[in-house]
């Protein structure tokens, strides 16, 4: 089971990045649990400074941006 | 991180010149369009805000793609955690003036106001100098500044550019004289936060470029309803608003009329791409450019919404030393104009 956290408080990049990681989750078949993380000193425990911010299995993947369609599914699978 | 291959990277090199031809002859087009395609009737006010309508739109339109595509690519040059590593243990002043600068071209967005300052005073950047960044960050910003290019010329651009950026300097300065930190929220300074663990990739070229068009995409396909709606308006008040009407309400005569403008300003948020076309017709019907200058500078730069996110993060206090101080140098910038001019 992957765990993926979106970090970030209601802004429309974050919006759009859970979207496309659930899109891309449920079409890839993946076992994988999407929480979204709206907590700032949660957010901060992740060293983010942009938001949205990409965990997968608690490491950061990105932030500030949302990823294109390949890299996102890479990181998923990677795990 | 693997290289997204962008066969497409020269693709802009291609469209540089159709653009040049496009702007270069828009006047040209316009006229056309209105005296021999739909013949309109000369010296009347209908003709002269559909002609204004018809020919300010796309030019605004072609100036935000051009600018907007080459801060997009800039902007992959700067990002907050090297921002932040450059503004660390910076002495004030001197620390002042990089952050303003440096808020310029780094990616930024309200919505990430708090994690910003967070990253920022938590890293050791100075209070003073971490606010001179986030004032400067969202008043100079690229849409602002190719608005003011188009619609009122460069003069008035590198003005509101330049003043702005010392109205970002000296605030975060005097408030980091005035030390301030404990109207900082007391668990800012408890948490402990991660530093970023992302290795920093140095993008492809290709991908730069690719920013860029996304940049276009994100930024254009936000603003682009509220230029037209502005110029509308502006169009409006082009044809049928009489010469000379705003003189008495907006002019330099006028002495109340720059705070009054500030604080009208103040809760007006986002809506800067619509705001400026409008006030460019008020100027025309004599309006003076310190009052619009100041008008659009706290339209831009204090907004209450980012206000309100900040509370999270800052005590009342702060607040109000922050607001006042940046509502007070727009004051000034606008009344320094109005005597200059």
């Amino acid at each position: 089971m992957i765990s993926v956290k979106i970090l970030g408080v209601g802004c429309s990049k974050c919006r759009a990045l859970e979207g496309k990681v659930k899109d891309l989750i449920s079409k890839h078949n993946l076992q994988a649990e999407v929480t979204k993380v709206e907590d700032i000193q949660e957010m901060m425990g992740y060293g983010i400074m942009m938001t949205p911010g990409l965990v997968i299995n608690e490491k950061l993947k990105s932030s500030g941006n949302i990823p294109k369609e390949e890299q996102l599914l890479n990181w998923l699978k990677e795990n | 991180m693997i290289a997204i291959k962008n066969k497409y990277y020269f693709f802009p090199l291609l469209l540089l010149p159709v653009w040049l031809v496009l702007y270069l002859t828009l006047q040209s087009i316009t006229d056309l369009i209105i005296f021999d395609l739909i013949n309109l009737p000369k010296d009347s006010h209908l003709t002269s805000a559909i002609s204004f309508f018809i020919f300010e739109v796309p030019k605004v339109m072609l100036l935000l793609i051009l600018i907007v595509f080459i801060v997009g690519i800039i902007r992959t040059y700067f990002s907050p955690e090297r921002t932040r590593k450059m503004l660390g243990g910076k002495k004030l002043f001197v620390g002042n003036v990089s952050a303003s600068l440096l808020g310029i071209v780094t990616p930024f967005c309200s919505c990430s106001a708090i994690p910003l300052f967070l990253g920022f005073v938590e890293s050791g950047v100075p209070l003073g100098v971490t606010f001179s960044f986030l004032i400067a960050a969202p008043m100079i910003n690229e849409v602002a500044v190719v608005l003011l290019f188009g619609l009122f010329g460069w003069k008035t651009a590198i003005l509101y550019m330049s003043t702005g950026l010392i109205i970002a300097i000296l605030s975060g300065f005097v408030i980091g004289k005035l030390k301030l930190e404990k109207f900082v929220e007391d668990w800012v300074y408890e948490i402990k936060a991660a530093h970023s663990e992302i290795e920093e990739v140095k993008p492809a070229f290709s991908e730069r470029i690719s920013s860029g068009f996304d940049a276009i995409k994100e930024i254009v396909g936000k603003v682009w309803v509220y230029i037209v709606i502005g110029i509308a308006v502006g169009a409006g008040i082009h044809g049928y608003v009489p010469e000379n009407f705003m003189a008495g309400l907006m002019g330099k005569s006028a002495l109340w009329s720059v705070p009054i403008a500030v604080i009208l300003g103040v809760p007006m948020y986002s809506n800067a791409a619509g705001i400026i076309p409008i006030v460019q017709a008020l100027l025309e019907k004599g309006a003076s450019l310190g009052t619009v200058l100041a008008f659009m500078m706290s339209v831009i730069g204090l907004s209450l919404p980012e206000t309100i996110i900040l509370k999270k993060v800052l005590k009342l206090p702060l607040i109000l030393t922050f607001v006042s101080l940046v509502a007070v140098g727009i004051i000034i910038v606008g009344y320094l104009f109005n005597i200059i001019y």
